[in-house]
């Protein structure tokens, strides 16, 4: 009964869902010259000055780099951006929130999928990367919309999660840029793992980033098909995440009101 | 008689925002002297009921702070009572607040269906019906312009020929009705009473005696959270006045 309202709901307000991702995106890019291209731009040109700095400077010895941080950087970038967003979704629509009966998830599901469409579009440039250097499509790359999806779900559920901890704890908001730039540097984005301590190694797979990212350089870097165990992590931690996001989010929406 | 709307036995507890806890460093604090992290309790209603009849406009009076608008977000869903329950027989829309549901930086056309979209209408109703609430806004000219552009009467004109351009059973109306100039106002104020030939309820809060005789029958007064009186808008409006 309460699965068929939910669903009932959802498919009553989906084109509002709709409508709320194609303004952020409209908005994103609104009057600027290059629009859309910039999605594609902006990931191409921060790989190219990353390249420069790392493969000279530090000399890195990672096959295929600019492949190999393009990956990286995408994933941590949809992350970090989809989840900010999301966070303070709840309290930009408090206006709306105060005044129509909307099914709430709807403000930061909406964020995470307008920032989800634009990855998508900045995957563009991982494909001209792959053709403009000798990287060669894989038949593994069939296992990419997988390994997005995961993602978006992962995503998703950080997403409902801080969106309500910041609703109760407007610090969050500080802390969780602090916590962003510490987590973009435990993750082997720019780096080989090989160049962290041993210990710290062995605590990456508790990293749900760091997971995604290599599952992500195994089938469109190096195409090698991912083993089991790292299937189950992977899984482990998308629907993980989203079930803890649902459950916080399903228990506290009907509070959010009384602290916007 | 059908009901539309039954409000039975409503009370809602509010905690004062006094002793809110909103920053990590305060929940810290408190926890370390022991204090517990409680609130003030406050009833913004109690134990609340009356009905609305089908095609009946009510109006809900009282002065400030007494608990009228807290009484709309209930019966819109908005809130979940304390104790009691509300039942609503059809659909309902709000009049939302000037332009409380556009985005300023999307354009008039935009911010139609975003608002549409936000009401809960179709993509198929809202094509329809987009022609209807261009002409009755007089906006055509400026429909491209981002609404940040727009001047406040704009603003509200778009707002209120979106939300009474489909006919909800319920429409509920927080004191804006002072919408744009005269001649606009004469156009809602013909609209209103247009919906409401159609058999629309309205949920009516105002300080506005004139526009409360024209547009309802009914009346609720609601006076420091508890209420008062329940019966005809020249009985209700007499005792509020004495």
């Amino acid at each position: 009964m309460h699965i068929i309202d939910s669903a009932k709901r959802l498919i009553k307000y989906s084109w509002l869902l709709q409508v709320l991702v194609e303004r952020d995106l409209k908005i994103r890019y609104r009057r600027s010259f290059l629009g859309y291209l910039w999605s594609v731009l902006n990931p191409l040109m921060m790989m190219i000055i990353l390249t420069i700095v790392f493969s000279n400077m530090f000399r890195f010895d990672i096959p295929q780099y600019p492949v190999y941080l393009l990956a990286g950087q995408l994933i941590f970038g949809f992350f970090a951006e989809s989840t900010s967003m999301a966070m303070s979704s709840i309290l930009g629509g408090a206006a709306l929130i105060k005044k129509v009966y909307l099914p709430k998830y709807i403000f930061p599901l909406s964020r995470v999928l307008s920032s989800f469409t634009s990855m998508l579009l900045s995957m563009i440039a991982l494909f001209i990367v792959i053709m403009a250097t000798d990287v060669s499509f894989s038949v593994t790359l069939m296992l990419l919309p997988w390994i997005l999806f995961q993602v978006l779900i992962f995503c998703i559920g950080v997403g409902l999660l801080l969106s309500v901890l910041v609703v109760f704890f407007r610090d969050v908001q500080y802390l969780y840029s602090i916590f962003l730039t510490a987590f973009n540097y435990l993750t082997p984005i720019f780096y080989p793992e090989s160049l962290l301590p041993e210990w710290l190694r062995e605590l990456l797979i508790f990293n749900p980033l760091y997971n995604y990212i290599k599952f992500f350089r195994k089938i469109a870097v190096y195409g090698e098909w991912p083993t089991l165990p790292e299937h189950l992590t992977c899984l482990a931690f998308t629907f993980g995440m989203l079930i803890v996001g649902l459950y916080v989010f399903k228990r506290k929406q009907n509070e959010f009101i009384l602290y916007i | 008689m059908e009901k539309t709307i039954v409000v039975d036995n409503v009370s809602m507890r509010f905690n004062l925002a006094t002793e809110r806890v909103d920053s990590l460093k305060d929940l810290i604090i408190k926890k370390l002297k022991f204090q517990s992290v409680s609130f003030e309790e406050f009833w913004a209603l109690r134990d609340i009921s009356f009905t609305v009849d089908k095609g009946e406009s009510c109006a809900l009076i009282g002065a400030n702070g007494s608990g009228k608008s807290t009484m709309l977000k209930i019966i819109s869903g908005i809130l979940a009572p304390t104790k009691g329950h509300v039942e609503v027989n059809g659909s309902i829309a709000p009049l939302i607040e000037l332009g409380a549901g556009f985005d300023y930086e999307l354009t008039g056309r935009e911010n139609i269906f975003l608002n549409g979209a936000i009401l809960g209408y179709s993509k198929k109703l809202m094509l329809e019906k987009y022609d209807e609430i261009v002409d009755f806004s007089e906006l055509r000219e400026f429909i491209d312009v981002p609404v940040k552009n727009y001047s406040s009467g704009m603003v509200a004109r778009l707002g209120f020929s979106i939300a009474t351009m489909v006919k909800p059973d319920i429409l509920v109306v927080d004191e804006i009705l002072a919408v744009g100039d005269q001649a606009f106002q004469y156009k809602c104020h013909k609209r209103l009473e247009d919906m409401m030939n159609g058999g629309t309820t309205v949920l009516l809060v105002s300080h506005s005696a004139p526009d409360i005789k024209r547009i309802c029958q009914k009346a609720v007064w609601i006076d420091r959270s508890n209420l008062r009186f329940v019966g005809s808008v020249d009985d209700a409006l007499q005792l509020y006045n004495d």
